[in-house]
């Protein structure tokens, strides 16, 4: 594989343009559960907003700055979680991570609903420096939903 | 631009240049992180572990003198090349931060009381900030910072108005790792003489862009690491004036730093031995000899003049692309170009050259306060060594275009 395409794949359209415009992205002045995530790496920082109501994910936002592959992943994860179960989301969480990080998890029989849109980040496996940056927001959502109260890392 | 350096000659002595990166040739711009290595201090590693290798001080065998040799004339050579008074001013510590360390913990601890004040500036590396702010929680003293310029210059008026009856200690960067900026030490150490503070000098970069001169510096102490001057990582060096090195405790303790040790009462070694617990570096301080050896061959005042050319030529370069900021622009610099590219975080700019075989550092640099007072998140930096040349700015410009189509700016 050209090492073009795998950059290509990795910065493929989706993805810058969910950079440029990142979904959900503000502030959630009345949410249930947040979190701040750090990956001091880099200095990727963002927090992840969730409302729950009877463990449905009624609405989900982040806000924060860093690199592309954090920020797209970010938006991806609030659109693939919104209206998500608790369940469906940490299960989302644990095939996306397998995905990223090139795992092969036992998947069950049924497809994991949402994880088609992500399967665009699969380029991050190629770029295993990169994979904190795609996992960020995934562990920040991780935190929010057990109410951590130091800011969540990849570490 | 002319100048007689055989680049081509100095490629060659560096066998790590040879290699591949991603099929691409490797454009090796991380060098203020670390330097590659000659052959020269590869082969001396590799003589030195087979054929002249065992413990150091004391052993009555063959192997043991020509190690203890090897390594105390390693200390020499380093005397010689940063020009100390005697060889017993220069402690083989593991690099810059332990140096740091050393210097606040056994140094300027004892003779802190609360409410007194440490000087440094906003461009410290975070071997030059934390060590300081721990003795300050530890005493109750108080850590004061030198405000810098936009262009990464320390506002010398600011630093004098700064001093005060309080002030104990001043730890600054010679040159910054992540601005290139050339801090003007020796007025700044002349003025806080005049006050009787005594100064340490963050050479981590300088002792690798210019010739070292401590006694002409004026500094009280001086710290450098040997991985960023062509040598092995694991060594490094705290150069200390000799009446304050005397009368400091020691740092770490057991075997080697002692004179005789009871369960009564343990007495320690002199200098330099005192700060120099346990079997050390010992392949490091011959290595890193080496390195010093190999690059006083080829002569400091060249590299600092090719790396300085560098610069330019890269600098003319980037600032063309519409996007590209510099973050460092202060008039005296080394070979240092840290810039942000608007638009795109310095992650994903990094990748991008890695694909075309650049590597170049991204991120704070270990300098988060500088970085918040720049105002950016992280800077994409390309620093330069000996053996970089301007083909390979050219190829590092090309990268940048690549950034520039896949982000569409």
């Amino acid at each position: 594989m050209s090492d073009n395409f795998l950059l290509r794949e990795l910065y493929q359209e989706v993805i810058i343009d969910h950079n440029k415009n990142p979904r959900h992205f503000y502030v959630m002045e009345k949410c249930t559960h947040h979190a701040e995530g750090y990956n001091p790496l880099c200095g990727d920082q963002l927090t992840v907003y969730l409302q729950i109501e009877n463990n449905l994910i009624k609405d989900i936002s982040f806000k924060g700055q860093g690199c592309a592959i954090s920020t797209a992943s970010a938006s991806l994860m609030t659109e693939a979680l919104l209206n998500k179960s608790i369940d469906e989301a940490k299960l989302l969480f644990q095939h996306f991570h397998a995905l990223v990080t090139h795992e092969n998890i036992q998947s069950s029989e049924v497809s994991v609903s949402g994880m088609e849109k992500l399967t665009v980040l699969k380029g991050v496996q190629e770029f295993p420096s990169r994979v904190k940056c795609a996992t960020l927001a995934w562990h920040t959502f991780s935190a929010a939903l057990n109410q951590q109260k130091t800011p969540a890392s990849t570490e | 631009m002319s100048y007689e350096f055989n680049l081509a000659h100095f490629r060659n002595d560096f066998p790590i240049l040879n290699e591949k990166v991603r099929g691409k040739d490797l454009v090796y711009f991380d060098n203020a992180a670390s330097a590659q290595k000659p052959a020269a201090v590869i082969q001396t590693l590799e003589n030195f572990y087979q054929s002249a290798y065992a413990n150091v001080h004391r052993g009555v065998h063959y192997l043991s003198e020509k190690a203890t040799d090897l390594y105390e004339a390693s200390r020499t050579t380093i005397k010689n090349f940063i020009n100390s008074q005697v060889p017993e001013e220069v402690i083989f510590v593991r690099g810059t931060t332990e140096a740091i360390n050393l210097v606040s913990q056994c140094f300027v601890k004892p003779r802190l009381n609360a409410g007194d004040e440490i000087l440094i500036s906003t461009m410290e590396h975070h071997a030059n900030i934390v060590p300081w702010q721990v003795i300050c929680e530890q005493t109750g003293a108080v850590l004061k910072i030198i405000p810098i310029t936009d262009e990464g210059e320390i506002c010398f008026d600011e630093f004098v108005k700064l001093i005060s009856p309080k002030t104990k200690f001043i730890s600054v960067v010679h040159i910054s790792n992540a601005l290139g900026t050339i801090n003007p030490v020796e007025k700044l150490i002349d003025v806080a003489h005049q006050h009787d503070i005594p100064v340490m000098l963050d050479g981590a970069q300088s002792v690798v862009h210019q010739k070292i001169d401590v006694q002409k510096l004026g500094c009280d102490f001086f710290a450098f690491s040997g991985h960023k001057l062509y040598g092995p990582t694991g060594i490094g060096v705290l150069y200390g004036k000799k009446s304050f090195l005397e009368k400091m405790p020691p740092y770490q303790v057991g075997g080697e730093m002692i004179r005789k040790v009871s369960f009564e009462k343990t007495t320690y070694n002199d200098l330099p031995h005192k700060f120099e617990a346990g079997t050390p570096h010992i392949a490091g301080a011959v290595g890193l000899a080496a390195a010093i050896n190999y690059i006083a061959g080829i002569g400091l005042e060249k590299i600092a003049a090719h790396e300085k050319s560098l610069l330019e030529y890269a600098t003319q370069q980037i600032i063309q692309f519409n996007h590209v900021r510099l973050i460092g622009t202060a008039k005296d610099k080394a070979g240092i170009l840290s810039f942000v590219y608007e638009g795109v975080h310095a992650h994903d700019l990094g990748t991008i050259l890695d694909q075309e075989g650049v590597a170049v550092r991204t991120g704070h640099h270990c300098c988060m306060p500088l970085m918040s007072r720049m105002n950016v998140a992280a800077t994409a930096r390309a620093s330069f060594a000996l053996y970089n040349t301007f083909e390979e700015v050219d190829v590092f410009i090309h990268a940048l275009k690549k950034v520039q189509e896949i982000f569409s700016l």
